[in-house]
């Protein structure tokens, strides 16, 4: 829960009397008030998804990628800072390319996440640095399948089927948790993840926003971190919009039964 | 390229000499090392009871041939990067020969000024079974059914090649080992004593040892 914390908040790596370090956790504030980002661990591979809010209508449309890939095999999406975000992809990309000099193979996902958890963490030890202002959503196929973790300002990571943050965090939770794992496949969660992010948006409706979907499966993309193709995400987009007006018809009949 | 030689004699004055006859081979169930034991300075045997298999991981072993206190070395340092690895894999996991060996082309190419390291690296993981890698001086890395290395070697090429067969049975390898081994003993002054193997499957490691008047034709 959370408090002021009077005097021991306002230096990082400093703890209050009862145990906490407040700049991790007024780090993920700055999250809270991002646009919403998902993951989705399927069957068969791994789709993200992200709520690009538009802030300007100069910005050109499909252009601006939010989602980013480290090595080829792993994609990463996040809320909050977005620089900060940028800084953790560009780390992780120096993580998989230097095992990969090393051992000549590609690194395993939670083999990645436990040194990004440790770089992550090593921020909120220190008064002359600030934690990472994101909570990142990774998500990659390796030779044990595929893989979905989140990792927050505090450097805690952990393995999910499902995952949300940023602003709709909440909304998208309860859709996510409607979800089947065991059997969903990667064309399934495309769509569904639109669904999802569309649903959270209300959490945000005053702004504009775009949608950005990517996926990795080993029969849609051979394994590679790849953003959806176009027709697909307007196929998606699609789906979204139609679910959201089926809802609301449901609603108007409920109330007409009512008078 | 500003010529890189590389003398396969460059040992310095004084050092001991792995002049060695070392091979692995892929059978049905795994894969085994096998080699002479033979380590020299100069003419004097300055062991004669050597033994050139060293460990690297549970199921991950190499056969070493050049300079001795170069292939100590670098077995060593692979053996401290398999162990860091493995204590971040999860829980029940084991590293793959390929990393292993992968780790000791790495050393052998970037200190290839100095270094005399001919290296077989072989292991078996349950993901891939059995699997040899050829690591010469140089630092290149060969993915091979089996492999022969050292002074030795150069004896027994043809014979290897005609006696080969793919997925042997445990005894069918053990003697051809024995017997490619023998013949690279006989021809080549730098290797001898006894031959030394280790067998690597999915049960383990087994350890085996024959002596010149079992193997002396």
């Amino acid at each position: 829960m959370t408090s002021i914390g009077t005097g021991y908040d306002l230096s990082n790596s400093v703890f209050s009397p009862d145990g906490r370090n407040f700049q991790v956790e007024y780090a993920m504030k700055a999250v809270e008030n991002g646009g919403t980002s998902i993951g989705i661990k399927c069957k068969d591979g791994i789709v993200l998804a992200v709520e690009k809010i538009i802030n300007s209508k100069l910005l050109v449309p499909g252009k601006n990628k939010r989602i980013q890939t480290i090595d080829k095999h792993i994609g990463v999406v996040y809320s909050g800072l977005l620089p900060d975000g940028r800084h953790f992809v560009n780390r992780g990309r120096d993580e998989a390319q230097t095992f990969k000099s090393f051992y000549k193979t590609p690194i395993s996902v939670p083999h990645l996440m436990d040194r990004l958890g440790i770089y992550v963490q090593n921020y909120t030890c220190y008064n002359s640095v600030r934690p990472f202002g994101v909570v990142s959503i990774v998500g990659g196929i390796d030779d044990d399948g595929p893989h979905l973790y989140m990792i927050e300002p505090s450097g805690a990571c952990w393995g999910y089927t499902g995952a949300a943050t940023g602003k709709g965090r909440q909304t998208a939770k309860s859709e996510l948790e409607k979800l089947d794992y065991e059997t969903i496949t990667v064309k399934e969660a495309v769509k569904t993840a639109a669904k999802i992010i569309h649903q959270a948006h209300e959490d945000n409706k005053d702004k504009d926003y775009e949608l950005e979907i990517s996926w990795i499966s080993l029969e849609e993309t051979k394994g590679r971190h790849e953003f959806i193709p176009e027709d697909l995400l307007a196929e998606a987009r699609k789906f979204a919009e139609e679910e959201d007006e089926e809802d609301e018809e449901e609603e108007e009949d409920d109330e007409e039964m009512e008078s | 390229m500003n010529g890189i030689k590389v003398d396969i004699n460059h040992l310095k004055k004084g050092e001991v000499n792995l002049g060695t006859s070392i091979m692995a081979v892929n059978f049905k169930d795994g894969v085994i090392l096998g080699a002479d034991s033979r380590t020299t300075t100069g003419s004097y045997i300055a062991n004669r009871v050597t033994d050139k298999l060293t460990q690297i991981h549970d199921t991950i072993y190499c056969c070493r041939s050049g300079s001795a206190a170069d292939t100590q070395a670098v077995a060593d340092m692979v053996k401290y990067h398999l162990q860091i690895y493995s204590a971040q894999l999860p829980p029940n996991e084991k590293p793959t020969t390929q990393i292993a060996a992968n780790v000791f082309q790495e050393i052998c190419y970037n200190n290839k000024e100095h270094l005399t390291a001919g290296i077989i690296c072989a292991g078996y993981d349950a993901k891939n079974g059995g699997s040899v890698y050829s690591i010469p001086i140089g630092g290149s890395i060969h993915k091979q059914e089996y492999a022969i290395a050292g002074s030795g070697s150069t004896f027994i090429y043809g014979w290897c090649n005609e006696n080969y067969k793919p997925q042997m049975e445990k005894d069918d390898c053990v003697q051809f080992i024995k017997t490619a081994l023998s013949e690279a003993i006989k021809w080549d002054g730098s290797s001898g004593g006894v031959i030394r193997m280790v067998i690597l499957t999915k049960s383990g490691v087994e350890r085996l040892i024959f002596y010149p008047e079992e193997y002396q034709k």
